[in-house]
């Protein structure tokens, strides 16, 4: 698995696209995976009848996991993620093809050296955007640096100028 | 549509729901979770990786609220427990049956281990004026919920937006 430091990432740049056909075994294993136990996540009658959606659809969470797993294949293991902020626009069905693309919005080294990428990320289905995220992810500074040994003052998730010290592990 | 109750406004800002995970932390759903998006980062799958990086095996960090989900049924357990209670209560208090999440940021802080016991509380942070959709006429509402650890250090903090609403209203 590659492993990225931040010297090898630049505002910009453009993440793998990752395509997956999505079945009800996508929707049901994802919401059954987060305890996700809400009807219009397993029942069709449910989400069509109750939801007025046409199908049972891809839950939160499990939209997270996908979400994650597109950021860790592109930084490798050492890749740390800090903060992530998602918009549901619409839902992902079965049947749907679902895209997943990104792009390098900022490159940054906060005041501990913690290095950050801010990722613009977009979940599409014909080429429409579900759900849209921004990811904020720790990668290595250099060799020797490993985002996942920070802790207390040197893990700050939410970027400079908007400490949240709760978040901080201390 | 009904006004906000003077007990749902008493709600904003006050921690509620604080409780203990019904369970520790287990593999068998990190498992499961990275199997369901096909994610095959070593850390979660190779103990040599994550004693390397993170002194030994984590949860991948996403999965935060899986672990205050309640089990769907429980011995004893007269009504089903419902995750994010706050959310219920407010569809219950202003009458809006339907409800759907619109946004949902989390912001990760030590890393979750197998063996964990994660202590969570729930802070409602605001409710909308009444709003028309798509789907209906409801309103807006903010819940943020804190993660702990054991030990006292938080985890992480989600912060969901959730729309309650009455379809066709």
């Amino acid at each position: 698995m590659t492993q990225l430091s931040i010297d090898q990432i630049q505002a910009g740049d453009e993440l793998p696209t990752l395509s997956v056909d999505v079945t009800p075994t996508t929707v049901v294993l994802g919401a059954l995976a987060s305890r996700d136990w809400r009807p219009m996540h397993h029942d069709k009658d449910f989400a069509v009848n109750r939801n007025g959606t046409r199908d049972i659809f891809l839950n939160t969470p499990n939209q997270a996991a996908w979400f994650e797993r597109y950021v860790t294949d592109w930084t490798g293991a050492t890749g740390r993620l800090g903060k992530m902020q998602f918009r549901m626009r619409d839902s992902v069905f079965p049947g749907d093809t679902m895209v997943i693309r990104g792009k390098v919005t900022n490159v940054s080294t906060d005041d501990s050296g913690c290095a950050w990428a801010d990722l613009d990320l977009a979940m599409t289905v014909n080429d429409k955007i579900t759900t849209s995220c921004k990811a904020r992810v720790a990668v290595p500074s250099g060799s020797g640096d490993n985002p996942w040994k920070r802790r207390g003052s040197d893990w700050q998730p939410n970027g400079p100028g908007n400490s949240n010290a709760k978040a901080n592990g201390s | 549509m009904i006004e906000i109750p003077n007990e749902v406004g008493d709600w904003i800002g006050q921690p509620r729901y604080e409780e203990d995970t019904e369970f520790d932390v287990e593999r068998g759903y990190i498992h499961t979770t990275c199997s369901s998006v096909e994610n095959g980062n070593p850390l979660f799958w190779d103990d040599k990786v994550a004693n390397e990086l993170t002194d030994g095996p984590i949860a991948p960090p996403t999965m935060l609220s899986v672990w205050f989900r309640p089990h769907h049924w429980a011995p004893g357990r007269k009504k089903q427990a419902q995750p994010l209670q706050i959310h219920f209560d407010l569809k219950e208090k202003l009458g809006l049956p339907e409800a759907i999440m619109t946004d949902n940021t989390m912001t990760f802080g030590e890393p979750v281990r197998p063996g964990d016991r994660l202590k969570t509380r729930q802070i409602l942070r605001s409710v909308s004026e009444p709003k028309t959709t798509k789907l209906g006429q409801g309103r807006f509402w903010e819940i943020e919920v804190e993660y702990t650890n054991q030990r006292g250090e938080m985890v992480g903090i989600e912060s969901y937006t959730g729309f309650g609403y009455r379809r066709g209203a």
